[in-house]
């Protein structure tokens, strides 16, 4: 035995412990429950609730399991008639103000409080006394506050001050005028703060959207992938007859822990919004009409079969890996090398240097093991809060995390260096000029006559003395006009400092959708095409006789294309919503399904494939976007699709791709780049965080938070 | 010796005459026949008929939507939508049972933490259309209203054995 073991019993079982922990972790690991509200294993420790009071032998006193380390031949009795009787008083002074209005209480079926009050409480209450009442607090529209309810565990202000980083809560006055507020009335606006709906133990903190609207017991729980950002958070739907009522966390360590951005909890009252198309539409003389979805098919087949090789599509990169592998099909089937899923990128010069996907580099729990990273054109609280979370967990262990972006942000822990002054280029240029890559024949010229700022040569000794590190390419970097020579750059930084270069990438599937060949000059699997077609940006701008959209609005999400002035004969959209740019510029509008609504495979930025069934019934004549693909192949007798579920699209993909994992990185080695022409606009390349996708556009609760007004004004 | 008797008892058809015996007792017993519906049986108070949905003497409904009688019914008849009203309280958008599906066990009265839903003694109705055998938010309420008097006197009747 080690010497930081120790021996001890619990409940008469002997059992061995490393030195230091706390009982309750010994006993949840043996299995012996003891109740808490206030402990939480990724919060530190409180002890202020009292529930898990325990007998340990020779303790004059009964003990919180939560704050006693364990001790070499400790005796812990969690359900000795001593113990028990110490829970059941804490429970009935947490109860003297606890009110009675569970009928009327969202957590009602679901609460802590409740399950042990079961338990532990007593059937009369003793107490004939004034009971508390505490006005509720207005902090924002993503959490509701009843903080009558409170029993003061300080969950949720241990997660602003350790989770977020920012203390949005906190507690003032003591004892029974103990009340949690934000200090000064305002909203929580932390991209992360909605969690707090889940740690909260009672009903004082809950879901403001889905308020009243279904009880715990009656929901089905549903697991399924959230769709806004390249993490592929984990998430459970909550569907009562048919509908989404709510989106909880799925824990699962190795991608979002326990945690998942508001933006993927809230975006799916979009699924029931009155924008939604709910038939197929088409456009007459000018008039809108709905039609058959026989029809409509018939009709986009006809127009695509007529276009051949000059059919253009363009896909959203938040789409289904099988959609895009399908769309991939369709267009090979046509002859038309013309498909792309990237849709806010400029610069296209470089396409053959980019890796087979736009991978991370390293997995997404090893992002808070690194030493040393550095985050290029990217706003990462916006673009992905799961992975600035994690960064800002390597932060706080000591590593030294560097930004270059034009867009100003804050960070809630010690930035080592906030790059951003003289533009992205110009910084990078500096960075790789400290990192000592002059000599480096690919960026050679992009070097000449840099010289680095003392702010600069500390980013590359960050990185080049770091143990693990990593260079992080963005949003902004992926949307900039000059985009190879970031490109180029951060490769040469990351090859000249030994750190792993990865990607940020838009949407939730731009990994899938590269590997299942929705690409201009790659097919599925990485193999270069003959013939290399046109890139997004061409697409968007160009002309010919059919364009097909799936999933991509023109203005928000394809920029380039302007409804005015299309060059398409005609122009078919599969989109859940409909939109005025939509009907002012197409003219076919094919329902296809939410997230939510369609089976499918989301493969995220470190390469994870996580598959997902359709959790609720579609709306209206809606159809699951695989499915409207692959009738859509059949009407073009395209071979090999007669799919009968998205598991087949899915195999035939991965069977296509082989079992060898594809290649991260960035293939610039060698080849000098010129910088490109243009500004980093800051206004211009940063999508707002509640503006990324069709559904987060139209969820009307993040749409009313500062951080969603912000976003619309600044656009 | 017994064979004999059964010989005997069957040609003087003992057994018929025993069976009329019972009905000649019982022509000269007074009738219990109730001639319904001019005459009724009495009734318990707690006699479970049709549905009401109550309210408080202001005027308020009582249903909070905490949906425990659509938990708690066995026949999965009770089919609630909640949401929150103009004034922000909880409340139900549709409370529909299903009167076929109804087995008036009682337990949403039972389960009604503000004694919102219950079952009246009212044993006569009838459905001609299909989905009459619905019973909508708002009839359960107008059923509530119209019997008020009779529902609040039934429930302070049994009040004490509760």
């Amino acid at each position: 035995m080690s010497d930081d073991m120790v021996n001890l019993e619990v409940d008469g079982r002997p059992v061995q412990a490393r030195k230091g922990q706390m009982i309750i972790e010994v006993t949840d690991a043996v299995g012996a429950y003891v109740p808490r509200f206030c402990y939480h294993e990724k919060l530190s420790i409180a002890a202020n609730c009292r529930m898990c009071l325990v007998q340990v032998e020779k303790a004059p006193k009964p003990l919180p399991a939560c704050a006693t380390p364990v001790g070499e031949g400790m005796k812990i009795f969690t359900r000795s008639p001593y113990a028990i009787a110490a829970q059941k008083a804490t429970m009935e002074f947490l109860l003297i103000n606890h009110p009675l209005d569970c009928p009327i209480c969202d957590q009602g079926g679901e609460c802590e409080l409740q399950d042990l009050a079961m338990g532990y409480g007593r059937d009369v209450s003793r107490y004939t006394e004034k009971k508390r009442v505490v006005k509720d607090k207005d902090i924002g529209p993503l959490v509701s506050t009843d903080m009558t309810r409170c029993i003061h565990c300080t969950r949720c202000v241990r997660f602003g001050q350790e989770i977020a980083g920012i203390p949005e809560l906190g507690t003032t006055h003591r004892g029974e005028n103990m009340k949690i507020s934000t200090y000064i009335e305002k909203s929580i606006d932390h991209e992360l703060s909605a969690n707090i709906i889940d740690l909260c133990p009672v009903g004082a903190l809950n879901n403001k959207p889905y308020r009243y609207s279904a009880r715990a017991w009656e929901i089905e729980q549903r697991a399924t992938v959230a769709p806004h950002d390249c993490v592929g958070s984990n998430i459970y739907a909550h569907v009562l007859r048919g509908t989404v009522k709510r989106i909880v966390p799925r824990p699962n360590e190795a991608v979002n822990e326990t945690w998942i951005s508001d933006r993927d909890r809230f975006s799916y009252e979009a699924i029931y919004s009155a924008d939604r198309l709910t038939t197929p539409r088409v456009r007459e003389n000018g008039e809108w009409r709905d039609t058959d979805w026989e029809s409509a098919l018939k009709l986009l087949a006809e127009k695509l079969q007529a276009a051949g090789k000059d059919a253009g599509i363009l896909l959203s990169p938040s789409s289904t890996t099988e959609e895009a592998y399908l769309l991939a099909k369709i267009a090979g089937h046509l002859g038309s090398p013309n498909i792309d899923h990237r849709l806010r990128r400029q610069d296209f010069s470089d396409q053959d240097n980019d890796p087979e996907a736009p991978l991370l580099g390293l997995e997404i729990a090893a992002l808070e093991q690194v030493d040393g990273a550095f985050v290029v054109g990217s706003s990462i609280r916006r673009e992905a809060p799961i992975l600035a979370h994690r960064l800002r967990k390597a932060a706080l262990r000591g590593a030294r995390v560097s930004f270059a972006c034009p867009e100003p942000e804050s960070y809630h822990f010690g930035v080592h260096e906030y790059l951003s002054d003289a533009g992205l280029l110009t910084e990078l240029a500096g960075v790789a000029a400290a990192a000592g890559c002059a000599s480096n024949p690919s960026v050679r010229d992009l070097l000449a006559g840099v010289s680095a700022t003392a702010a600069q040569q500390r980013v590359a000794a960050s990185l080049s003395e770091a143990g693990s590190s990593v260079v992080l390419l963005g949003a902004i970097a992926e949307r900039h006009p000059a985009a190879a020579a970031l490109r180029t750059l951060a490769a040469a930084i990351a090859g000249a400092t030994d750190s792993a270069l990865g990607y940020v990438s838009e949407g939730a599937n731009s990994v899938g959708a590269s590997l299942a060949g929705a690409l201009p000059h790659r097919e599925a699997g990485g193999a270069a095409r003959g013939a290399k077609g046109r890139c997004a940006a061409e697409i968007a701008t160009g002309k010919g006789p059919a364009l097909l959209l799936f999933g991509a609005e023109p203005g928000p999400d394809v920029p380039a294309f302007a409804s005015e002035k299309r060059g398409y004969g005609f122009v078919a959209a599969c989109t859940p919503f409909r939109s005025d740019a939509l009907e002012a510029s197409a003219d076919l509008l094919l329902p296809v399904g939410t997230f939510a609504e369609t089976s499918g495979t989301y493969v995220n930025c470190e390469g994870r494939w996580q598959s997902f069934a359709g959790v609720a019934r579609p709306v209206g004549e809606a159809r699951p976007g695989w499915k409207v693909l692959r009738v859509l192949g059949n009407l073009l007798d395209a071979p090999d699709f007669d799919y009968e579920n998205s598991e087949e699209v899915r195999d035939e993909l991965s069977a296509h791709l082989g079992s060898t994992p594809p290649k991260g990185g960035y293939a610039g080695g060698g080849k000098p780049v010129k910088a490109g022409a243009g500004s980093d606009d800051a206004r211009r390349l940063d999508v707002p965080m509640y503006q990324v996708d069709g559904l987060v556009r139209r969820a009307t609760a993040l749409q009313r938070t500062p951080e969603a007004i912000r976003g619309r004004e600044g656009c | 010796m017994n064979t004999l008797r059964a010989y005997i008892k069957t040609f003087v058809l003992w057994e018929l005459w025993q069976g009329l015996s019972i009905t000649l007792r019982n022509l000269f017993r007074p009738s219990i026949t109730v001639q319904y519906p001019e005459d009724k049986t009495p009734q318990s108070v707690r006699f479970r008929g049709l549905h009401a949905l109550r309210r408080y003497p202001n005027g308020e409904e009582r249903c909070i939507a905490c949906k425990l009688c659509e938990a708690v019914c066995p026949a999965l008849a009770i089919t609630i939508e909640s949401d929150v009203a103009a004034d922000g309280t909880r409340r139900t958008t549709r409370y529909d049972i299903d009167l076929f599906k109804c087995i008036y066990c009682g337990f949403c009265e039972e389960a009604c933490p503000v004694d919102a839903i219950v079952e009246t003694r009212i044993h006569e109705y009838y459905m001609e259309k299909p989905g009459e055998n619905i019973m909508t938010k708002d009839k359960l309420l107008a059923i509530g209203d119209k019997y008020d008097a009779m529902i609040s006197a039934d429930k302070a009747a049994d009040a004490r054995y509760r």
